[in-house]
């Protein structure tokens, strides 16, 4: 008994270990691009822009949590991002359609292409691999026959409202306080029902700390964001959306099931659960949250452009897998990849401040990728 | 002087955390077939591992002495090198390929001949006694004749120590004289056997001598003629075990809770062959019903049918407390109210990524949700209630399922259908794999379940487990009820009279 509490132990230690490891490369990096950019990297402009740009892929790692936590992976992220932000700006450039329209169009069809891979995986039983890579190659191609390949622009003010738009200073304070106080509060109803329950809790010590340092976190964040327009209104769709889906995967029947599917798929059958149906849910709530981030890009572009999109998947599945979310399935988190994904835009935000070329950034993220995938199965291994 | 074909003195072989093996020392004499016996988890894997090389040397701390020498095995071919030779307890063949491929596949050069292949087969398998066209693909022989293409592969490597880890398992009782009286034959050629199993009546069949293993350390080696079933059993748990099986409490409800009738299962490849026939059969409340037959009588897939859990077309009608049900897939039985504790834990039973809460309230959610959120208040009360309820030893629910013991797993997979508040429950092999302790607390868990008036249907190869704990046996024979017997009827005898 008392060796598995010290197992049990040593497994907390270990877990927080990783996400603090994480934290700490995150700050290694940034203080390495802005010493390398010579104070480039911490200004408000670029931190304005680092944060936007991040969001637009961590909203479809909030979906690819899910798909890999059930133990499946979606390669054709990119292409539906590509596809779904074409059809919308085609649909309002070409036809005129108002905004409200096009994204709801762009909505409606990211579930589409979602339920059609979903369609094979879940009820044919193919691998997800081959199918979301086929996917992939067969809507990319829709994609250049609609636009023949051209860059569609420009788009209304309405629909560049969505990526282009701030919160005025003063919201953005109160909304960050709010944040704070709704987090603090979280924490401390948490710490007391696991005490109720006799779970383990962190001392009192490191969950002061941690109140503090959500709080340093949030002020320097609003503040930095403040002092270049406000708090971009793409960040704040990715939080509201990121909020959502914490709590759908912490707190729902929904959410467990996904992470009991992903443990064990036969377990899962064999405890009732619709492996199928389920399976099925998750890629096309992957497509719909492809296409936000496709109306999301397109917004921030003032159009579709041909290249729209291309190997998102890597970042996306990147992010992921830095996050903390096991490639076996089962195990993950949406906070560990946004984590996740903020390493990986600060990556690409700093060789672009250092003028490294797209060819070199390709080698430096298919290298990162690899190494967050071995630090995934080198831990793996351990365990068993 | 006694020589020893293996001397294995004072080993010493540390997991993170666990020490697995501490100071072993297992003799084998040239010539004899050795008894390696243990509970699961006293190191009898682990030490063979360490034999075959699979944990290489300097992983481990000791002496490994074969024939005289001392070696230091590097890995797997080393140990075949030296003459040891391991038959696993799952089958190490390559099914896409012929038997003949099989057995010659670690001793043909860069070049194959195929002449000299299949004559070299044929000699082995005339060594082992068996005979099979050398062309036929593995996986289309049964299980029996795979072990011993098994057996003529590790001769084929000149096998001077042979290990054969539960050999017995998946065979029939004649398979099994069979597999004796080859091994009796190898021993008169001085090949060495070493020879693990939970089934003690053979150890003591065949063995010479027998090593018990208790908590990774030697507890003792003694000759046969000192041994008796009792004995052995004694010294692996380490007390006396008076009795194997808690009293039973009689049935006394007449009520009938499940009602099969006319129940077919048709293959699914096959669609005109009968996996199940004519099943007919009853269940009443508060009764354990066992189901015994042979390895691929049909007993699973009875129960799993039953459990909505099938892949071909199945007919007939299935009344729970009177009441016809349709029973399409596992989300219908559950809500029938019927339960399925698998056979195997770690393939379909448990999310072994997942903690111990995770495993109890899966099959229960819906009670602790409203608009489909989670109550987390009430679902860990509730399953610190089950904790207690089947005892389970675990320093908390966040506790990672993998760090428990077997026993102490098969409990959580009981405690996860307690929950799901099934009428009935069925046991698929609920004691396979765990040790003798544990499998007491299972029993005496089923009676207990039993006087609460839940119903029972308890799979499990093993008869004496059958006897001992149901209240009424129905045998299978072939996808048919070949014998129903009631308790005081049914005899060991009996029941392997109308299972084969």
């Amino acid at each position: 008994m008392d060796g598995l509490k010290q197992k049990t132990k040593q497994q907390l230690i270990k877990f927080d270990l990783r996400t603090y490891t994480m934290v700490a490369v995150l700050i290694l990096i940034a203080v390495v691009f802005e010493i390398l950019t010579k104070g480039v990297f911490f200004t408000p402009r670029n931190l304005s822009n680092l944060f936007r740009s991040m969001s637009i892929t961590a909203v479809i790692a909030i979906g690819m949590v899910m798909i890999m936590v059930s133990g499946n992976i979606d390669l054709s992220v990119g292409s539906i991002v590509a596809l779904c932000g074409g059809i919308a700006a085609v649909l309002q450039v070409w036809h005129g359609l108002p905004t409200a329209v096009v994204v709801a169009a762009a909505l409606i069809l990211g579930g589409i292409l979602g339920a059609w891979s979903g369609y094979w995986v879940a009820y044919r039983g193919l691998p997800a691999f081959i199918v979301t890579l086929g996917s992939q190659l067969a809507f990319r191609g829709i994609y250049l026959v609609i636009t023949k390949g051209i860059t569609i622009t420009p788009i209304s003010h309405s629909f560049a409202l969505i990526s282009q738009s701030y919160l005025p200073p003063a919201m953005g304070i109160v909304v960050g306080i709010l944040g704070g106080l709704a987090m603090t509060a979280m924490f401390w109803l948490n710490r007391k029902s696991r005490k109720r329950y006799g779970f383990q809790n962190s001392t009192s010590g490191v969950f002061v700390g941690k109140i503090l340092l959500t709080w340093v976190v949030l002020g320097a964040f609003v503040f930095s964001m403040n002092r270049f327009n406000g708090v971009p209104a793409p960040v704040m769709i990715l939080i509201v959306l990121a909020v959502i889906f914490v709590f759908i995967t912490t707190r729902t029947r929904f959410g467990r099931r996904i992470y009991a599917i992903g443990g064990n798929q036969e377990a899962a059958r064999l405890s009732g659960i619709d492996v199928r149906a389920y399976m099925m849910v998750l890629y096309v709530v992957m497509g719909v949250m492809a296409a936000i981030s496709g109306i999301m890009l397109t917004s921030r572009l003032d159009g579709a452009t041909a290249s729209a999109g291309t190997a998102y998947e890597t970042d996306v599945i990147s992010a992921v897998v830095i996050g903390g979310t096991s490639m076996a399935g089962g195990k993950g988190t949406i906070m560990g990849a946004l984590i996740g994904a903020l390493v990986i835009a600060a990556l690409e935000n700093g060789m672009s401040l250092l003028n490294i070329t797209y060819y070199y950034q390709s080698i430096v993220k298919g290298l990162v990728l690899i190494f967050a995938v071995l630090l995934d199965v080198s831990t793996q291994s351990k365990k068993s | 002087m006694t020589e020893y074909a293996l001397e294995m003195q004072n080993i010493v072989k540390e997991f993170p955390g666990v020490r697995a093996l501490d100071g072993v020392d297992f003799r084998v004499i040239r010539g004899h077939v050795h008894g390696l016996v243990g509970e699961t988890g006293a190191g009898k894997s682990t030490l063979m591992k360490i034999l075959s090389g699979v944990y290489s040397h300097g992983s481990y701390t000791g002496k490994l002495v074969v024939s005289g020498k001392e070696v230091a095995f590097r890995g797997v071919h080393d140990s075949e090198e030296a003459g040891i030779g391991l038959i696993h307890q799952e089958r190490m063949l390559f099914p896409e390929l012929s038997v003949a491929e099989n057995i010659t596949m670690s001793t043909f050069g860069r070049l194959v001949s195929l002449h000299k292949m299949y004559t070299d087969a044929k000699k082995l398998m005339d060594e082992v006694g068996f005979y099979i066209e050398p062309s036929t693909l593995v996986k289309h022989i049964g299980v029996a004749k795979q072990q011993l293409v098994e057996i003529a592969k590790a001769l084929a490597l000149d096998a001077k120590i042979l290990v054969l880890d539960e050999p017995t398992a998946a065979l029939t009782d004649k398979e099994i004289d069979s597999l004796m009286k080859l091994l009796e034959r190898l021993r008169s050629r001085g090949v060495t056997l070493i020879f693990i199993s939970h089934k003690l009546d053979e150890i003591l069949r065949i063995c010479d001598e027998v090593t018990v293993l208790r908590d990774g350390s030697t507890i003792d080696t003694k000759p046969i003629e000192e041994l008796d079933e009792k004995k052995i059993i004694s010294m692996m748990v380490g007390r006396d075990m008076v009795n194997r099986y808690p009293p039973k409490v009689p049935c006394t409800s007449e009520e009938k809770i499940l009602e099969v009738h006319n129940m077919n299962l048709m293959d699914f490849d096959e669609p005109e062959k009968y996996i199940l026939k004519d099943i007919h059969f009853y269940l009443k409340r508060g009764e354990v019903l066992g189901i015994a037959g042979l390895m691929g009588a049909g007993r699973t897939e009875l129960v799993n049918s039953l459990f909505g859990d099938f892949k071909g077309k199945m007919t007939g009608d299935i009344y729970i407390e009177g009441q016809k049900v349709r029973i399409r897939n596992t989300a219908d039985a559950i809500a029938a109210g019927i339960g399925l504790a698998t056979e195997d834990r770690k393939f379909n039973g448990l999310n072994l990524g997942g903690s111990v809460g995770d495993n109890l309230i899966i099959t229960s959610l819906d009670r602790y949700c409203k608009y489909g959120v989670i109550n987390e208040n009430q679902s860990v009360h509730t399953a610190l209630g089950m904790l207690n309820q089947v005892k389970i030893k675990t320093p908390s629910l966040e506790t990672l399922i993998m760090n428990l013991s077997g026993g102490n797993q098969q409990k959580v997979v009981v405690g996860k259908w307690l929950l799901a508040t099934p009428k009935i429950l069925i046991f698929d092999e609920p004691t396979r794999g765990i040790d003798v302790g544990a499998k007491y607390e299972i029993y005496s868990l089923i009676n207990e379940l039993k006087s609460q008036g839940m119903s029972i249907i308890m799979v499990s190869s093993e008869l004496p487990e059958v006897l001992g704990v149901s209240d009424r046996i129905m045998v299978l024979r072939e996808g048919q009820i070949s014998g129903v017997f009631e308790e005081e009827e049914a005899t060991e005898v009996r029941i392997m009279e109308v299972a084969t």
